[in-house]
């Protein structure tokens, strides 16, 4: 087996981890009808909290905490806006991309050129020294941890708890869920601040981990590949996972490519993640049945009680 | 019965909002076992009343009795804790989700937890609902979607079932069925109260009745002692005019002709066509009956042109094939259309009436002047339509958002009409209109008919279908029986084709035609 494989497999693990957060939390966000396209604010948000707060007090615990917190913060912004102001979903997610980078890279100006020293690895004696797979599932940091633990809680409270079965209601048919008795906005507003938390910790394990450095521009748009992923997943988390295990190992492989000296300009390889994106999305879309089965019935739709 | 404390006595309700009294004043009385019926026009504030009792809303004044006990609702929560259930006119049901899911969200989470899924077919055989927990609601019929909403109430031991115009939707027999089971529940001590506009059910079913005009209660009765005609008139306060056929005029030549029509449905719970073949001649109304969700709409888009057939010749007006051409090039060949839902696809919601009438009419009514809009005629013809159809406006610079129901109904449709169309194309023409609107606009497509015009009505109130058709014909799955004159049939046999259950009797009818 060649060396270079087991590093590679942990960098798909590492370029993957950002997009597992993102798009678990928008497949939240979405069932519960809202559609928040500011991912990439929220991230780059999450990023530069996370990482200012780490340089500041060295402390990894209060840096990812921070992370999610930036994220959370903008995501109540857009909650706020969209859920009780009534503003338009997509245009308010659109700005708050916009606004997102803009104020991160003010927040960030002193920061740039500093480091932070990484997050710390969990390692565990014997088991990640086994060859091969010692390090492939041993060894990694708490957040490539807490990113598969995600998956499974969201999977489980989504199809198998009440709060699953509201968040579902409010986001299938917000008038029946209303006259039930159920507080629409509030429900989604819960829903939209847990997508804005892990969107923020996709940001921070960029900033803390994948390159613990502060970078203008940071995410480089692995916000809007994360809502791919909603449609690609269908709004299943854990196809989610898989989706961004596969854009992960797309990434990474371009980079082996060239490495390689594969005769093919360097731009098409580039391009390849976001030609996955769109072969993808054409292919779901073209068993439309199905898609709508999963896709929330109210999805982008603001509520108001009248009447 | 004098002797009971009531299950709920309201006193003195109000709610304003802000232009309307919603309630004024509104007073009456529940006792146990009572099916207690809700009269009134559309906006005559029933809804907000309801709404009050369960809870959703609150009112600006007034008390509430709960067996003699004052108390406020604060929220639905409490309402269904007391033991108020609401069976909704439009369903509170979520499609993507299972019956067991849809039931388990409507009631308190120490219910739902648990052997829910047996529970829910107890409760649905002792009362003779049938019921899969499992299947998901789309696949079911407006029927069975009714039953998940009376069980999800059942499941909570309800002694006040509130039921919001739940026969509009079934098939004859499905309410006899929903009366035999209400019927059952009262006879326990469950207190209904029942709203609908059928008045000939209320007199069936009620015991007493409470009739609401313009926010006030104004008078009661008891339903078996009236009749339907008697209780309208209480409802309008006035007398009701009820459609008059002219006199029977030897129909013209066929106009509309649909010839082998099958389409498959685009849309994931839709219903594909199934060799739909008609003929509306000159002077006749041809009626279509059927359960909503049968395949009306996609004929409806279909003869609009709003769906093209790749056969031209599968629709034709007159001599002119119009199966490949848009709607445009229809309402030139002289074709009217009143679809549906009056906002948003037989008015736009945020233009003003006389925009809204020159966008059908421009051609027609030569509102269009080089490529300019001729605004002082299009206003002159929004004016005549509101003066020549008693529609209810303060102006035509109104937007069409701001018409009750009714009224915008009569506006579309004196719209169509004096456009003077060969052909005329009505869905469900007034669904959810009050008994007066209702009177006039089925009085003004009968005039059309006499006026040698085809028209078509495809609609769910069979009433209403009895009133105005020459020939009738059923669409059920998207196939539609052979038509035949309306004294011909009667309510059971409809009831049957509507609920698909007389393939052999419509062959034998084929053979005959």
């Amino acid at each position: 087996m060649p060396e270079w494989i087991v590093p590679a497999l942990l960098t798909i693990i590492t370029a993957s981890t950002p997009l597992v957060f993102a798009a678990i939390g928008e497949i939240v966000v979405e069932k519960s009808g809202v559609l928040n396209l500011g991912i990439e604010g929220m991230m780059i948000v999450g990023a530069i909290f996370a990482f200012g707060v780490g340089v500041t007090t060295g402390s990894a615990t209060l840096a990812i905490l921070a992370g999610a917190i930036g994220g959370a913060a903008m995501a109540f912004l857009f909650g706020f806006l969209t859920l009780y102001l009534l503003s338009n979903q997509v245009a308010t997610g659109l700005a708050l991309t916009i606004f997102g980078l803009g104020f991160s890279a003010l927040l960030g100006h002193g920061f740039v050129g500093k480091t932070f020293p990484g997050l710390p690895r969990l390692e565990i004696p014997f088991l990640s020294d086994i060859p091969f797979i010692g390090p492939l599932l041993f060894g990694h940091d708490i957040l490539v941890y807490a990113s598969v633990v995600a998956v499974a809680l969201v999977t489980y409270m989504l199809t198998k708890t009440r709060t699953g079965l509201l968040i579902r209601a409010v986001g299938e048919n917000h008038f029946a869920a209303h006259s039930i008795g159920y507080s629409v906005n509030k429900i989604r507003m819960a829903c939209v601040l847990f997508g804005g938390a892990m969107a923020g910790l996709g940001g921070s394990y960029l900033s803390l981990a994948y390159t613990p450095l502060w970078v203008e521009n940071m995410t480089a748009g692995r916000g809007w590949i994360a809502l791919a992923l909603v449609v690609f997943a269908s709004w299943k988390a854990w196809r989610a996972f898989f989706g961004a295990y596969l854009f992960g190992g797309i990434t990474i492989i371009q980079l082996h490519a060239q490495g390689f000296g594969v005769e093919i300009a360097p731009q098409f390889l580039a391009m390849l993640p976001y030609l996955a994106t769109i072969v993808v999305l054409v292919l779901i879309s073209s068993d439309s049945s199905r898609a709508r089965l999963n896709a929330p019935a109210c999805l982008g739709r603001s509520f108001h009680a009248s009447g | 019965m004098t002797e009971e404390i009531p299950r709920l006595e309201l006193e003195g309700i109000t709610k304003a909002y802000p232009g309307v009294i919603a309630n004024n004043n509104v007073s009456m009385k529940i006792m146990p076992g009572e099916i207690h019926a809700l009269l009134g026009e559309n906006g005559a504030g029933k809804s907000t009343l309801v709404k009050f009792i369960y809870g959703v809303q609150k009112a600006d004044s007034g008390t509430l009795k709960w067996e003699g006990e004052e108390m406020i609702i604060p929220n639905p929560n409490a309402a269904r804790k007391l033991g108020v259930g609401m069976v909704f006119q439009h369903f509170s049901l979520f499609d993507a989700m299972t019956v067991e899911e849809n039931i388990a969200i409507g009631i308190s989470k120490e219910l739902a937890s648990g052997d829910l899924n047996q529970r829910i077919r107890d409760v649905s055989q002792q009362y003779g609902l049938p019921l899969d927990p499992d299947r998901y609601v789309h696949t079911l019929s407006v029927g069975e979607k009714q039953r998940i909403e009376v069980v999800r109430c059942l499941l909570q031991d309800p002694k006040l079932l509130i039921m919001d115009e739940p026969t509009s939707v079934l098939t004859p027999q499905e309410v006899d069925e929903l009366f035999v089971t209400l019927r059952a529940l009262s006879e326990e001590g469950v207190s209904i109260l029942y709203i609908s506009h059928k008045l000939q059910e209320i007199k069936d079913l009620c015991h007493f009745a409470t009739i609401m005009r313009m926010g006030e209660v104004v008078d009661d009765c008891i339903p078996a002692e009236e009749s339907p005609r008697s209780m309208a008139e209480m409802m309008m306060g006035a007398n009701l005019v009820s459609p008059e056929k002219p006199g029977k005029t030897e129909p013209g030549a066929p106009h509309l002709v649909v010839r082998d029509l099958s389409l498959a449905s685009s849309h994931q719970h839709g219903v594909d066509l199934k060799n739909v073949s008609l003929e509306v001649r000159k002077g006749e109304v041809l009626g279509i009956a059927g359960i909503a969700g049968n395949g009306q709409m996609e004929l409806m888009q279909v003869l609009s042109g709003e769906k093209l057939i790749d056969d031209p010749s599968a629709v034709s007006i007159g001599n002119e094939a119009v199966g490949k051409s848009g709607p445009k090039i229809r309402r030139n060949a002289g074709m009217g259309f009143v679809p549906e839902e009056r906002l948003g696809h037989g008015a736009v919601p945020e233009m003003s009436l006389w925009e809204n009438a020159f966008l059908s009419g421009s051609k027609s009514m030569n509102l269009m002047d080089k490529g300019f809009i001729n605004i002082k005629g299009s206003v002159d013809y929004a004016l005549n339509i509101v003066s020549e159809f008693n529609v209810k406006t303060p102006g035509v610079q109104h937007t069409a958002n701001s018409l009750s129901g009714g009224n915008l109904q009569k506006f579309i449709f004196g719209r169509e009409i004096l456009q003077c169309p060969g052909v005329i194309v009505a869905l469900q023409p007034t669904w959810g209109v009050d008994a007066g609107s209702a009177a006039f606009i089925r009085q003004s497509l009968l005039d059309l008919a006499a006026n040698g015009a085809a028209v078509l009505v495809i609609s769910q109130d069979l009433e209403e279908l009895f009133e105005v058709s020459d020939r009738l014909s059923v669409i059920c799955e998207g196939e539609l029986s052979p038509p035949r004159p309306a004294e011909e049939f009667t309510v059971e046999e409809i009831g049957l084709l509507m609920a698909g259950l007389s393939h052999d009797h419509q062959d034998e009818k084929v053979a005959h035609a």
